[in-house]
């Protein structure tokens, strides 16, 4: 059996001498294995250096790529989930929710934040998918629909960032109304003569994209990303054939007439600032 | 076609016509009246005690009995002229969504409504009451017309969702959710919504945004199905019930949550054991409701409608 030895090439570290890595030096690109150093994936806005592939990011990273110098304020950052329903399935609401921040740092599936973009002020509410999926309860709702009314309040244009599965079951019934809350601020947002940009990012699915995630004066997408109604397993279920290639992504919303444009994140922030200078101020 | 908990007062009813029946054909035999009396009373004691005591998962059933009316039964039994109108303008008629201009004791009123069928054939017409978009912009279509003539509007929901389909992705089933709720917020009429069934999800919710909205008893309305929630939850369809329990999906349930303003009562044993009784509390209810809220100023209406649907939801804050 010798081909269990190393015997050749002069292999003799055992392993428990081994050195091991510094944790998060190195990145793998999930779509092409191209392997690069974290500090080179993040100075490329998060996306493969190799095949542009655009990681799952946070309200953290976005916050620090959008505004100015990394200068923002949180707005309603002391919102937590309460469980009005007592829900159980294999295990309870509040368990889901204690796991969901002690993994994710956060309090929930949203952070809101107003700061400015190239000099412009804004108001910008950002999901988060570590936290349970990124998934709307009323934390979720209740913070979008207080950040629009700041943005309302304050005339500053409203950018939110989708990455969601969708309602929170967990909440089943509360969750479904912020579908109608969030739309209900958006009305009065729209109203106002506020632009609204909003920016669906993979995934973004469901009851968020049902609601305020298609309610953009803009709707703007990053490459590659997953978007639709109903997620591909249910509709694959329902009608039991094959789904075509591209089918739900965002080149495939842009050719349906569903989204203004496709943005790569690392022109994110120029973007936004062009689109601005066209319709707001002066 | 019977449910479970049907069967015991079928059969108690099955007996109590045939001892009606020996009643008349034995000469009014009064040993026979005083057995007619005492299964009326328990078949009555029994009913009740079924129909309170209902587990969530099976109001869910009742919500979906074969017999249960449907949104045009509702218009052909409430209305003395109806006139139905199609399709989106763009694509299609859905006719998994149905609307037309009604009359209501004289008082003419937009009806919209998920409609489904009796049959197989009837089912699949409708697509089992499962939108497309363009039934999403057909009603908002024809409530903006009912804004422009300044006239009610009533929607009927009885959906187990959007259809989710290729097409639908397509054409932006989210995208046509997603604007109906935000534009019905801004209707500058009255609007009533009335869950007559099934209530699934923003399939339900894209035609749901009203001044009032109201459950008929034995209704369900929520975020997801309780088969879907248990196959997604629990990994298996097997959960329903739990599922049903979990989500708190009943009209007694949304009222407490304040997620509804009202609950319509329906015929001991469901709507469909007397749809005229059931017909007439609803067309009463509209009315009446109507006659409410034509009290207050477009402008009121719109505020209190968004500050109503605003204020839902529990959560902590630490300040």
């Amino acid at each position: 059996m010798a081909w269990f030895n190393r015997k050749e090439k002069g292999i003799i570290t055992p392993t428990t001498e081994k050195k091991e890595t510094p944790d998060g030096l190195w990145h793998k690109c999930p779509t092409c294995d191209h392997l690069m150093l974290t500090e080179d994936l993040h100075k490329n806005a998060y996306t493969c250096v190799s095949c542009g592939y655009h990681e799952r990011i946070g309200s953290e990273e976005y916050f620090e790529m959008l505004f100015d110098d990394h200068v923002f304020t949180e707005l309603d950052a002391n919102i937590t989930a309460a469980d009005p329903l007592q829900f159980y399935d294999s295990k309870s609401y509040l368990d889901r929710i204690r796991d969901g921040k002690a993994k994710s740092g956060l309090k929930d599936a949203l952070r809101s934040a107003t700061g400015k973009i190239n000099g412009v002020d804004v108001t910008i509410a950002c999901m988060d998918f570590t936290f349970i999926g990124g998934s709307m309860g009323t934390v979720v709702g209740e913070k979008i629909a207080r950040a629009i009314q700041h943005a309302l309040n304050t005339r500053q244009p409203m950018l939110m960032i989708s990455r969601s599965g969708g309602a929170r079951m967990q909440e089943a019934g509360f969750s479904l109304m912020q579908m109608a809350k969030t739309s209900a601020k958006l009305a009065l947002l729209a109203e106002a003569k506020i632009p609204y940009i909003s920016l669906l990012t993979d995934p973004t699915t469901g009851g968020v994209s049902a609601s305020y995630a298609m309610l953009g004066d803009f709707n703007i997408a990053e490459p590659n990303a997953l978007i639709g109604f109903a997620g591909p397993r249910v509709i694959r279920e329902t009608i039991g054939k094959d789904l075509p290639k591209g089918f739900q992504t965002s080149e495939y919303l842009l050719e349906h007439g569903f989204l203004d444009f496709i943005v790569n994140r690392k022109e994110l922030k120029s973007t936004l600032t062009r689109l601005l200078k066209m319709i707001w101020g002066q | 076609m019977l449910l479970d908990f049907e069967q015991p007062i079928a059969e108690l009813e099955k007996k109590l016509a045939e001892m009606k029946r020996d009643f008349a054909n034995n000469g009014q035999d009064p040993d026979i009246k005083e057995g007619i009396q005492l299964i009326e009373k328990s078949l009555h004691n029994l009913k009740k005690n079924t129909y309170e005591n209902l587990t969530r998962w099976q109001r869910v059933q009742l919500s979906r009995h074969a017999e249960r009316p449907y949104t045009l039964d509702y218009i052909e039994a409430m209305c003395d002229d109806f006139v139905e109108l199609h399709g989106d303008r763009q694509v299609a008629d859905d006719k998994a969504m149905i609307g037309g201009f009604g009359s209501l004791d004289g008082k003419p009123i937009l009806f919209i409504g998920h409609q489904k069928g009796r049959n197989t054939k009837q089912r699949q017409f409708r697509n089992f009451g499962m939108a497309n978009p363009e039934g999403y912009r057909k009603a908002l279509r024809l409530m903006k017309m009912a804004e422009k003539f300044n006239r009610p509007i009533v929607c009927l929901i009885d959906t187990p969702g959007a259809f989710p389909g290729i097409e639908a992705e397509e054409r932006g089933q989210a995208e046509a959710i997603a604007h109906n709720i935000r534009d019905m917020f801004m209707l500058k009429v009255p609007v009533i919504c009335i869950i007559i069934g099934e209530g699934a999800s923003g399939g339900a919710l894209g035609i749901a945004i009203g001044d009032r909205v109201l459950m008929l008893e034995n209704t369900w309305y929520s975020v997801i199905s309780p088969e879907s929630c248990s196959s997604i939850l629990w990994r298996s369809w097997d959960y329903k019930e739990q599922a049903a329990e979990a989500l708190k999906l009943t009209a007694k349930d949304m009222q407490g949550n304040k997620l509804i303003d009202g609950i319509i009562p329906e015929p001991l044993g469901g709507a469909h054991t007397n749809p005229a009784q059931t017909y007439q509390t609803v067309k009463q209810t509209i009315l009446d409701t109507l006659k409410t809220l034509e009290t207050l100023s477009p402008e009121d209406r719109i505020m209190q409608r968004i500050d109503k649907f605003t204020a839902m939801g529990v959560y902590e804050e630490n300040i």
